[in-house]
């Protein structure tokens, strides 16, 4: 909402304030003031001047030379080029050394540009005339500048006076920003009753005062609203011998200000209203109102209205409509229609000011395709006792302007009037609320400049209706404590019983993991957690893999972002894919993000939200640096057991010859692997990548922080070193088993130390050696102990088809 | 015999003066004192002495072998002491030369900030709670004060599943959980991660992470929000900052305000990075609203409590002077390197 603060200080005359005071004290009492600007900022030493004398350049067919009266008795000479001079007008003057805002060709400088006098052509030039861009402003705004040339002053203007003040421009603009909770403040009557209270200056609105010109606006039209739940009500007062005209500047400077374009009295009016008050208005021409008649009802399912833009609109059944006896004329609340709109020969006109309800404006407005600034004020939710008196301070200024005769009366249809809401008072709970020692006194004063009225009888504040926002003992709080100051609050911290800070369980296990993650060369990733359902293919998933039953999401913001990731790989392969192709080397990355599990589909019930730890990478490292990143976190949770690995993981996007699924205590916990190449390729990923994918909800339970000393091993260990030569398709995991299985109490651990195929070993077999240890804790081991684990061993190993070797 | 002790040891010094190398110091003591050893023969040779005479001899020898150890041990030690000189000279690198690093990763500055956040919170004896990301338009709504029809509850900013069921647009549901299980006093955060409809540009992302915050007890009041707040924001930004608490409007709290601090680059004179004002936008905050305690199974008789909402990609751009929000999903390791 755009403001200045000349018509701020229409209704707070007493107001007297820079622009920081006025953005610093609002904000802090609740009308933010986004920014603000000084519509002369860029102008400076620009006066009104008269052409007294107009000859031809001697030297350049395009330039004149004019003698120009600046009011100080002597006349000054300006060269110029504007085409639209002439002897005896009014201009706007630049001297020697000041600023305008920009070129006549529209084009703003930043600070503005520095006149000198000098020569042209030479002929001595003491300054410029001005166009109305070249004070910063536009044709839009200020209609009557010609399209080409210099500004013309009216010949009111002051010979000599600031022409940044002949023409309204030393004034503010301030921008607010209106919680959605104030919809009274969209309006500058509203946020000038703020501005009086936050600098204790009397509030003065308009006094509306109808004289009217007989006649009975019954006579004229019938209104008859059939939907009465979406529009509680509906004012309609009529105009007759219309004289359209422009407006008078005065209204035309402050609509432009607020960036509305001036068009004539009429549309000027209801656009001046429509800021003043807040409540949109709608004018139609009444002849062309079949009967008379209005009827407000829902519109029927595809009917087609042009609106006043000449665009054709299709409606729905929950699109309300203004009618006439044969047809509609206006989509309610926003916008008219082509067919009753005002024309330069209109005779007799009808004043609209509704109100309807907020919501079915806002979805209307949506499906229509078609938002206005009074469907966007409608949308709020307006007062209802509003409209009549913006509809009156209209047929006020219609009568003021000179713009046509009001006809006595008002026709209303006005169903559940609103009646003011009546708020108990406690001063002692307000404070409590606040922490503070305000004077109930004080209080009701605070309230008072708000119009909040005390009701001493029963203790209650009465809410006028336009604060649809006071409804509680808190929101009374909340209006002592801004007349007060938020600074004044005191600070405190909560008393009471002590609780203890805690990180719960699960985020302990994430923060381990981030840990190790680093520890390991991987770097914090975050991407997306809803993707394309075209990933699926891309990961060559199978039709029927439960992972492509995601949950669609069904506003989404493109197929690209329109299903729940039921995997989070797509996310890690896409961040690696960018990181190769930029070119970085050795990317490790890892994430931490749910994926989500509907139980079913179409969901009923909230899914499954399992946290992923992702880690990918490419570059140095391979296979089992993966494994050996995964181990290194599960030791570090407290997971000490053996984690099994079966390549029988079955995962199509993994390399089949290099995957896994991490089996831990029986349970599948996640997988890891090669990406296969062909997924590689569709992610343009062009070296090999490493995955792995562990599923916490699986971990958390076996991970503690528990820990418990074992002591040192005091006793010597013995060292057994084997050798043997098995089949390749024997996995180490299956000789390690055995070692582990037949190793007996006194193994300790065991060790892989070479593994071989190629030469001297024959075909269809690999060599491989590990060194055993064995150690007792209460005694030295003697030879015996060790040689019977030995023997098992080996007699396990042979069970695998494994020749020892000497 | 006096004589002939005289020139072995005379001879030995000699010798030991002239031993270029350890090995043939040891030469020079298995000559002399070696089983074989000129001084060993003498001793041998005592058969020959009379009887009367051979403790003296004995003591003679003796004397000869211990001072030809000492100066065989002096002469030793000196020459251990030049060899590590020689080799600590010829060991010397080029400390210049590039660490063998082990290329620790980086954690996410989002993650960095939210830990900081977290540590502050926890130490003023909060706990840290996790809600559900696609939510109950119940919780993300409803209970919050927010009914149907609102403005926020727009479909141009809330992602639906169906019409019971959203991406949670906020932190703020997990109010709504915690205050229904009931057990007071509370003293939460939740961090987590959060859905709007906007495009991607680089102030926008249609997903990020907010922080939570929620206190209910008795005597809750307005004083105690502020007095946290300045107290975390002082932690997170430093012990000058100072905080402004301007009035603003949430659904789910009253009154409401947002909170600016003192901007960290110039100290509040104003800058461009805080376009001027001294001050910066860091959270929105307020008294739980009656409402919801009460929609919640509160009292909202008896109990009171206020509630902060901080957008973590804001703390996290702001501190660390990111200019573009699109950096933190794209995970550039060039990017994440920094920090």
């Amino acid at each position: 909402m755009d403001t200045s603060l000349s018509w701020i200080k229409a209704y707070v005359p007493d107001l007297d304030v820079t622009a920081q005071e006025y953005t610093d004290a609002m904000t802090l009492s609740g009308t933010k003031v986004e920014g603000y600007k000084a519509l002369d900022a860029d102008l400076e030493n620009i006066v009104v001047g008269q052409i007294l004398k107009i000859e031809r350049h001697p030297d350049a067919d395009k330039l004149v030379v004019c003698q120009v009266d600046i009011g100080t008795g002597t006349p000054i000479q300006i060269v110029t080029g504007a085409p639209n001079v002439e002897e005896g007008q009014k201009i706007p003057v630049v001297l020697d050394g000041g600023h305008v805002a920009g070129g006549h060709d529209g084009k703003m400088t930043p600070g503005g540009i520095r006149i000198k006098k000098g020569k042209l052509r030479g002929v001595e030039s003491n300054g410029m005339m001005c166009s109305i861009e070249e004070l910063g402003q536009s044709r839009e705004l200020f209609p009557e500048a010609p399209e080409l040339g210099i500004y013309i002053f009216p010949d009111s203007a002051v010979v000599g006076e600031s022409a940044i003040k002949a023409l309204g421009l030393d004034d503010v603009v301030f921008e607010h920003e209106i919680t959605s909770n104030r919809v009274d403040c969209y309006s500058i009557i509203g946020i000038a009753r703020e501005t009086a209270a936050t600098f204790h200056k009397k509030f003065v609105p308009p006094t509306v005062t109808v004289k009217g010109s007989g006649g009975d606006v019954n006579d004229y039209i019938k209104v008859d609203v059939k939907d009465a739940d979406l529009c509680p009500r509906y004012c309609a007062r009529v105009v007759k011998n219309i004289k359209l005209g422009p407006s008078p500047k005065w209204m035309q400077r402050r609509l432009a200000v607020n960036g509305i374009r001036p068009i004539n009295n009429i549309v000027d009016i209801t656009n001046y209203v429509m800021e003043e008050y807040g409540q949109p208005m709608h004018a139609y021409d009444l002849d062309t109102i079949a009967g008379h008649q209005i009827l407000v009802r829902r519109a029927d399912k595809g009917e087609k209205f042009v609106t006043l833009d000449g665009q054709e609109r299709t409606m729905d059944d929950s699109v309300l409509m203004i009618c006439d006896g044969e047809k509609a004329i206006g989509v309610a609340g926003i916008m008219g229609g082509e067919n009753s709109m005002i024309t330069d020969d209109v005779k007799t006109m009808l004043f609209e000011a509704a109100c309807f309800d907020g919501v079915n404006i806002r979805l209307s407005a949506k499906r229509i395709g078609l938002r206005t600034d009074a469907s966007g004020k409608f949308e709020k939710g307006l007062d209802p006792n509003n409209a009549q008196a913006a509809i009156d301070r209209a047929c006020q200024l219609v009568e003021e302007l000179g713009a046509g005769e009001v006809v006595d009366g008002m026709v209303d249809v006005y169903t559940g009037v609103k009646e003011p809401v009546r708020v108990p008072f406690d001063a002692d709970r307000i404070n409590a609320l606040l922490g503070t020692h305000i004077s109930k006194e004080q209080m009701l004063e605070y309230l008072k400049t708000v119009e909040l009225e005390y009701d001493e009888r029963t203790n209650e504040i009465v809410a006028p209706t336009f604060r649809q926002d006071v409804l509680c003992l808190a929101d009374l709080a909340e209006e002592v404590a801004r007349f007060y100051g938020y600074d004044n609050i005191p600070t405190t911290l909560p008393k009471g019983e002590a609780t203890t800070g805690k990180l719960p369980f699960k985020l302990r296990v994430e923060s381990v993991a981030r840990d190790i993650a680093e520890f390991c060369g991987f770097s914090q990733g975050m991407t997306y957690s809803f993707e394309s359902p075209k990933v699926f293919d891309k990961l060559l998933l199978d039709k029927e893999d439960p992972i492509r039953n995601a949950i669609t999401i069904s506003n989404p913001l493109g197929e690209d972002f329109s299903i729940m990731r039921t995997t989070s790989l797509n996310g890690m392969l896409t961040s690696l894919a960018f990181n190769y192709n930029r070119r970085n080397k050795n990317v490790r990355l890892y994430e931490l993000g749910n994926i989500y599990l509907a139980k079913e589909l179409p969901l009923t019930e909230l899914p499954d939200e399992r946290m992923q730890f992702t880690l990918g990478m490419y570059g140095e490292g391979d296979f089992y640096t993966m494994k050996g990143v995964v181990e290194e976190f599960f030791d570090k949770i407290g997971m000490h057991k053996k984690e099994v690995y079966d390549p029988n993981a079955g995962k199509n996007f993994l390399h089949p010859g290099r995957q896994a699924n991490i089996i831990y205590s029986g349970k599948v916990v996640g997988y890891l692997g090669e990406l296969h190449p062909a997924v590689a390729d569709a992610y343009e990923i062009g070296d090999r990548a490493y995955v792995a994918v562990l599923d916490l909800p699986a971990i958390v339970p076996f991970a503690t922080f528990e820990r418990k000393y074992e002591g040192i091993a005091k006793y010597p260990a013995v060292t057994r070193d084997i050798s043997m030569v098995i089949p390749k398709t024997v996995l180490a995991g299956q000789i390690e088993e055995v070692i582990e299985n037949k190793g007996g109490s006194y193994l300790e651990s065991y060790h892989l130390f070479d593994i071989y195929e190629g030469e001297q070993i024959k075909e269809g077999y690999k060599s491989v050696a590990y060194s055993i240890v064995f150690r007792a804790k209460d005694k030295t081991l003697e030879e015996a102990d060790v040689s019977s684990a030995m023997k098992r061993i080996l007699k396990g190993l042979e069970s695998l088809n494994a020749e020892l070797r000497q | 015999m006096k004589e002939k002790l005289q020139k072995i040891r005379e001879n030995a010094i000699e010798q030991i003066q002239a031993a270029k190398n350890l090995s043939s110091l040891n030469d020079v003591r298995v000559a002399i004192l070696g089983k074989k050893g000129e001084l060993t023969s003498v001793l041998k040779g005592m058969k020959n002495v009379a009887p009367e005479e051979r403790p003296k001899v004995g003591q003679l020898v003796n004397e000869t072998r211990e001072q030809i150890e000492k100066v065989l041990e002096e002469a030793k030690t000196k020459m251990e002491a030049l060899l590590r000189e020689e080799k600590l000279k010829a060991e010397v690198i080029d400390v210049t030369l590039p660490a063998s690093k082990n290329n620790v990763g980086h954690r996410h500055p989002n993650t960095i900030a939210l830990e900081e956040v977290e540590r502050i919170f926890i130490g003023m004896g909060y706990e840290v709670v996790e809600g559900p990301e696609i939510e109950y338009d119940l919780y993300n709504f409803e209970k919050l004060n927010i009914p149907e029809g609102h403005p926020a509850k727009d479909e141009q900013d809330t992602f639906y599943i169906n019409k019971e069921i959203v991406l949670r647009t906020q932190t703020s549901p997990c109010q709504a959980r915690v205050m229904e299980q009931g057990k007071l006093p509370i003293r939460m955060i939740s961090p987590g991660r959060v859905f709007r409809s906007d495009e991607v540009d680089a102030t926008h992302s249609p997903s990020f992470h907010q922080i939570e915050g929620l206190v209910v007890d008795e005597h809750i009041t307005f004083a105690d929000l502020k007095g946290t707040l300045e107290e975390f924001a002082k932690e997170l930004f430093g012990e000058e900052t100072k905080t402004k608490f301007r009035p603003h409007h949430f659904p789910f709290t009253e009154p409401s305000a947002e909170v600016d601090v003192s901007c960290f680059k110039c100290g509040g004179k104003g800058c461009r990075f805080c376009k001027g004002s001294g001050w910066i936008e860091i959270l929105g905050c307020g008294m739980v609203h009656p409402h919801v305690l009460e929609m919640c199974g509160i009292d909202p008789e008896k109990y009171t409590g206020f509630a902060f909402g901080v957008g973590l990609e804001r703390i996290a751009l702001l501190k660390y002077e990111i200019d573009d929000m699109r950096l933190l999903y794209e995970n550039d390791t060039r990017f994440l390197k920094q920090f």
